[in-house]
């Protein structure tokens, strides 16, 4: 899926899903709202793009693009979102919690920053039982700025871990600029520990995809994490109660600019009209299904609220006697 | 009267404290657009100076806060998430709260830590939706949780003003409360008094945060059955043993609402207490989450492992209808 199509086919699918995602969170199928990933395609199209189905990796608060570009089921993750028993947590998760291990997704992470470490503590640990498998982590510009991220890159750097730090920077941490927020530079912070750093457009899919294979390249042969820097534009809200709040930490100009830097519509323009209408097609195709799956499933249990918490199946007491 | 919503309490709070104060400092993130509504008006009128949007590194900015602090100023710290507690534990327990003791008294720490929409907020997961009130009462920092505007108002001035680090929990179930408020008479409320939102004779149910609007819901659907006193703690640590003795000596029947973990959260303290020293003439009942609780995302698992109005009620027909004697007896 990393020819042209392919590329395309990922992007696309991420957008139409965000977009009939923020349908359900409006009429209320989905509960809680979502972190929109739209304008930030590219990234999960070309990083996942570089990856084997062995390889794993970890997500965060805006995952849905991650998680789809590593192979998850599109019905079984709006399921997720809708909180259904069918869902790929079984609806203890949600939105900002999706994983399939059998995917290699190790889970999105609702704290910001916290999931750097455990891809790279995973792939510590696969290369060590002799796995060449390679863990790509995701996180925001905000994350830059989180100790816990810091203290990994010394790890990762220190031991040669094959772990690839994808930085998603889409100019905001929720309203913050990352300008306001980040001394010195992004890709500096790498640098400093020894790790090899580059800055990509995040909008176009061939660009990161081509950063990304050389960054898995080195991590699988043996020769440490590197750092990847997306420049993108988040072009929806930090996450969709923006869309009644209306916060206003960015002009309606700025964003129009933005969004004129637009992944899906990059790569449509790199292959015959005649496929991306064919492709367009299926997807729309697969995501009226999705949605058909998503609603008509059933909602969990309520008696099953604290089934997994630990793994002898060890029941905790009721809140009440 | 006019009406004064939970959020603009703090917001209220806030600035009437700026203003009289202005050694008093807010830090946290996305405070300056007011993305929680708190410190809405507050970058307009006090400046980046004293309204700091601070980048996403919880654990600095509460140790850098405890630093500001000892060279005189009283920081406000706002979190977006409870869970973010977790993450500064070692911040606000380990060094705000020991500095104090450990200096033989040489230094105070005034910062206080608000939590805006602390507990479930419906739908958001196990990592956004925890209530650890009852962890930092435990360690000993100064614990509030407010359920009404007004307390929201007249606790947090007083956390603000309080020399010791204190932490201000606004549930997420309390924080859209509106209530008819004489503006004139908003004071600030005293950190270990409690207060009785409804008189009763039977029951005494003590409910921490929002459930004490659900205490007063269900006792209100029991009037004419049984006559239930609300007791609200507003402040978990120092706790109001007197007021609760008090009530209990008029009661003798005890149900304490608290949206912790079971197993060591508030409500256990609170029937230990009562079990050791103060009156009671039935076996009192707590409801909480269960032990260990992680909230699951999906609405109804979300809201199977909170307390609810039916428990409320079956608990407190339960202790008034039991007795030490009866039981017994039996
Ligand atoms: C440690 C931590 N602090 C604060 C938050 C609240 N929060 C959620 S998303 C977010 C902004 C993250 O910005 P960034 O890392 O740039 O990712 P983006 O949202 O732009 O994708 C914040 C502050 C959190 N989830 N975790
Ligand atoms: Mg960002």
């Amino acid at each position: 899926m990393t020819d042209a199509a392919g590329l395309y086919r990922t992007v696309r699918l991420i957008r139409r899903f965000e977009e009939r995602a923020i349908e359900l969170v409006k009429d209320g199928t989905i509960v809680g709202g979502i972190h929109p990933y739209l304008g930030q395609e590219a990234i999960a199209a070309g990083t996942c793009g570089a990856l084997r189905p062995g390889d794993v990796i970890t997500s965060t608060h805006r995952g849905h693009g991650h998680v789809l570009a590593k192979g998850a089921d599109p019905a079984r993750m709006l399921a997720e979102l809708a909180g259904r028993a069918t869902g790929l947590n079984g609806g203890r998760g949600g939105s900002m919690h999706a994983a399939d291990f059998s995917l290699g997704i190790l889970g999105a992470n609702a704290i910001v920053g916290a999931a750097v470490p455990i891809a790279t503590g995973a792939a510590w640990a696969a290369r060590r039982a002799g796995k060449d498998l390679v863990a790509v982590t995701y996180f925001g510009d905000g994350a830059v700025s989180q100790g816990v991220v810091l203290e990994t890159m010394n790890l990762a750097s220190l031991w040669k871990v094959p772990v690839v730090l994808v930085c998603e920077n889409n100019g905001f941490a929720t309203t913050t600029r990352v300008a306001d927020a980040v001394a010195g530079s992004i890709t500096g912070r790498a640098e400093a520990f020894g790790i090899p750093a580059s800055t990509v457009d995040g909008s176009d899919p061939e660009a990161v995809l081509g950063a990304a294979r050389e960054a898995v390249d080195r991590a699988r042969s043996g020769g440490g994490p590197s750092f990847i820097e997306c420049v993108a534009y988040r072009f929806d809200a930090h996450h969709t109660w923006e869309h009644s709040a209306r916060p206003r930490y960015r002009t309606d100009d700025e964003v129009a600019v933005g969004m004129r830097r637009d992944p899906v519509a990059l790569q449509g323009s790199r292959i015959p009209a005649a496929d991306r209408e064919r492709i367009d097609a299926e997807i729309e195709a697969l995501l009226d299904e999705a949605v058909r799956f998503a609603v008509d499933s059933p909602l969990p249990d309520p008696a099953g609220a604290l089934d997994h918490l630990y793994a002898d199946g060890l029941r905790a007491r009721a809140g009440v006697s | 009267m006019p009406i004064l919503s939970y959020l603009k309490a703090l917001n209220r709070a806030l600035s009437t404290e700026m203003e009289a104060d202005p050694s008093v400092v807010v830090f946290g993130e996305d405070v300056g657009v007011a993305v929680s509504n708190v410190t809405t008006g507050l970058l307009k009128k006090f400046g980046p100076e004293r309204v700091v949007d601070m980048p996403i590194s919880e654990q600095a900015f509460t140790s850098f806060a405890t630093g500001a602090a000892m060279a005189g100023q009283r920081p406000v710290i706002e979190f977006q998430i409870p869970a973010l507690l977790f993450l500064a534990f070692e911040q606000i327990v380990n060094q705000a709260h020991k500095f104090s003791l450990m200096t033989g008294g040489q230094v105070n720490v005034p910062v206080t830590y608000l939590l805006p929409s602390s507990g479930s907020r419906g739908g958001w997961a196990g990592q956004h939706s925890d209530h650890p009130y009852s962890l930092f009462a435990h360690v000993g920092v100064k614990t509030v949780v407010p359920a009404t505007p007004a307390d929201a108002y007249g606790l947090l001035l007083t956390a603000i003003r309080d020399d010791d680090p204190v932490i201000v929990f606004a549930p997420a179930g309390a924080i859209g409360v509106r209530d008819n408020v004489d503006f004139a008479a908003l004071a600030p409320v005293p950190l270990g008094v409690g207060r009785i939102h409804r008189p009763g004779d039977d029951v005494t149910v003590v409910a921490v945060g929002h459930l004490v609007h659900d205490a007063l819901a269900v006792a209100e659907e029991l009037e004419g059955t049984v006559s239930v006193e609300v007791f609200d703690p507003r402040t978990l640590h120092p706790f109001d043993w007197n007021g609760l003795a008090e009530s209990l000596e008029r009661t003798g029947r005890l149900v304490v609402v608290d949206d912790s973990n079971r197993s060591c959260g508030i409500g256990g303290e609170i029937l230990a207490t009562a079990a050791e020293q103060l009156r009671l003439v039935a076996p009192p009942k707590r409801i909480t989450r269960p032990d260990g609780a992680v909230l699951p995302f999906a609405r109804e698992l979300d809201l199977a492992l909170q307390p609810t109005r039916a428990q409320i009620r079956t608990a407190i027909e339960q202790v008034a209808k039991t007795s030490y004697s009866t039981q017994t007896e039996e």
